[in-house]
């Protein structure tokens, strides 16, 4: 008798099938089987939700509030969402039919590629990048377009490298600075360069704010502020990162009312609404949330400096980023493979970091560890990754 | 980073952690060690920073054993107002913090001692037989759930993803 399973096609749909398992998964898998380890592997924030925050999660059950929302997301949470840009981005949106609420960034960055992509058009980004974004254009019958980044920029993104990758296809470009995995943001010079490449080829720009609250320095001003911008830009952001609320899944898009009105279809067909509770969690936060939002920001640069410092004077060279929790080192004067590398300090130190190549094939060469976790943490592993790279190295 | 900035940064870490050195502080503000540590001295010599210790549960010795809180209230004196009464209070040892306060008293001291007959010893006749002190109102305390930000009873830890994109 014939194996009915080996003759027949497969059920799963050819885009969806050949898609690559996330590169973090193999190793999520090892890392799994070991105890004692300590992270540097982990995107999310370490810091528990502040308490204010929870509290309100908590009294919104408590008041019985159990039910569907609109499916834009609670009025009261758009209007806090538009205040909050508008103070602290210097962006005027209109809470009745310019901004979406979603289940984290996450969605809102699908919404946004499913809502303006046809099939065959190209969508650009730059890498090493996270690890969503290709396969999400794929998902949408686009082509994704990577463009990459250099260390000898800082992870930076070249306007001329950016422009280089434009065709007719070309649809749209997706930002995300500051940068998961690098840590780079953008110059205000640069801002302004890609902004006037995308007014110039008529491009839409996704700009992925997830990390912009994590800039130590000074913030560049959003893409979507630069003339000829606003009409064209997708501000997409949520509560996860600044707020440390990752397992609420709340994020939101503002942007023109052409395309969150076809964002909102999808997301009414499929997701109909965020949580409840979620959503007056967020409220809570951006109403109220800033000056613990600050402490964790501190906190954060207190660990980048010392990361930095300890990568560097190992000998593995890093450029001190000035965003986001990550940072990007050169491992190369190892000798290893990025894959090497981490699997080697997992399994001789148990710590855990991730190899830069899961971010796209320019960050081979590369490790991503993340500083949020805790500083007596983040010591430990330095000293131990230096021991590594001490025995490696003789 | 000037000089208000390096202040600031200092205090808020060892107001954080007390036992942190002047190189662990210089690392996490990228500054120099050396002027971290002069900068340390300069503010013990200023009083701004007046002692380094521990907190614990004060539970485990036995001389700290009871704490409570009392309110006074006082008449204040025509020459030196409340703050002639407070130094003289503020020097028994049993008293560990004293404030001025708005509302229906004066004076809050956090008083401690081995025992309840301690504390009440020191209440009946040395705190209420001051010239001044008009009454007293004491709070013997019961349980301890934070101290000086620090929560007292540990939370349970979240299962949580060891690597995630």
């Amino acid at each position: 008798m014939n194996d009915s399973k080996s003759l027949r096609k497969s059920y799963v749909a050819p885009h969806i099938g050949s898609l690559p398992k996330s590169g973090i998964r193999d190793f999520f898998d090892l890392v799994s089987t070991m105890e004692n380890v300590i992270s540097l592997g982990i995107g999310e924030p370490d810091f528990v939700t502040p308490w204010n925050i929870r509290e309100n999660a908590l009294y919104s059950i408590e008041k019985g509030h159990t039910h569907y929302t609109s499916n834009l997301g609670m009025m009261s949470l758009r209007k806090s969402i538009c205040k909050y840009l508008s103070k602290e981005y210097a962006l005027e949106y209109d809470p009745a039919n310019e901004c979406i609420v979603t289940v984290g960034v996450s969605e809102a960055l699908d919404l946004v590629i499913r809502a303006i992509t046809s099939p065959g058009d190209e969508i650009i980004y730059h890498e090493p990048c996270y690890v969503s974004y290709s396969p999400e254009i794929k998902m949408a019958h686009g082509v994704p377009v990577p463009v990459n980044t250099w260390e000898k920029n800082n992870f930076s993104l070249d306007p001329d490298d950016l422009e280089r990758a434009i065709t007719p296809k070309t649809k749209a470009i997706l930002l995300n600075f500051p940068c998961n995995p690098t840590g780079a943001t953008l110059s205000f010079e640069q801002t302004q360069k890609i902004a006037q490449i995308a007014v110039k080829h008529d491009l839409i720009v996704l700009a992925d704010h997830i990390y912009s609250e994590l800039t130590y320095g000074e913030m560049t001003p959003s893409i979507a502020t630069f003339p000829g911008m606003k009409e064209r830009t997708i501000f997409l952001h949520g509560f996860s990162k600044a707020f440390a609320m990752t397992g609420f899944r709340v994020g939101y898009a503002c942007g023109p009312k052409e395309i969150i009105d076809a964002m909102m279809k999808i997301h009414q067909y499929s997701m109909l609404c965020v949580s409840t509770t979620a959503q007056e969690a967020a409220i809570e936060a951006l109403e109220n949330g800033k000056s613990d939002m600050l402490v964790m920001k501190q906190e954060y640069c207190d660990r980048r400096n010392v990361i930095v410092n300890s990568l560097n004077s190992m000998g593995l060279n890093c450029f001190k980023p000035e965003g986001a929790f990550y940072v990007f080192p050169n491992i190369t004067s190892t000798g290893l493979t990025s894959m090497e590398f981490a699997t080697e300090l997992l399994k001789s130190k148990k710590i855990a970091v991730v190899p830069g190549s899961a971010f796209g094939s320019c960050g081979e060469g590369f490790i991503r560890c993340s500083y949020a976790t805790s500083m007596e943490g983040i010591k430990e592993a330095m000293a131990a990754m230096k021991e590594f790279v001490k025995e490696i190295k003789s | 980073m000037d000089k208000t900035e390096l202040r600031k940064h200092i205090l808020r870490l060892l107001g954080e952690n007390g036992r942190l050195q002047a190189e662990e502080i210089a690392e996490r503000i990228d500054a120099a060690a050396a002027e971290v540590e002069k900068e340390i001295r300069i503010l013990e010599q200023e009083n701004v920073i007046i002692g380094y210790r521990a907190i614990f549960d004060e539970a485990e010795l036995p001389e700290n054993a009871v704490k409570a809180i009392i309110e006074v209230k006082v008449k204040p004196e025509r020459e030196g107002g409340f703050d002639k009464i407070a130094k003289r209070l503020s020097r028994f040892p049993q008293v560990s913090s004293l404030y001025l306060m708005s509302g229906p008293y004066d004076l809050q001291l956090e008083v401690k001692g081995k025992s309840l007959n301690d504390v009440a010893y020191f209440v009946s006749s040395k705190l209420s037989t001051v010239e001044g002190v008009l009454s007293t109102s004491t709070h013997f305390l019961l349980k301890k759930y934070k101290e000086s930000g620090k929560l007292m009873l540990e939370e349970d830890q979240h299962e949580r993803l060891q690597i995630t994109p």
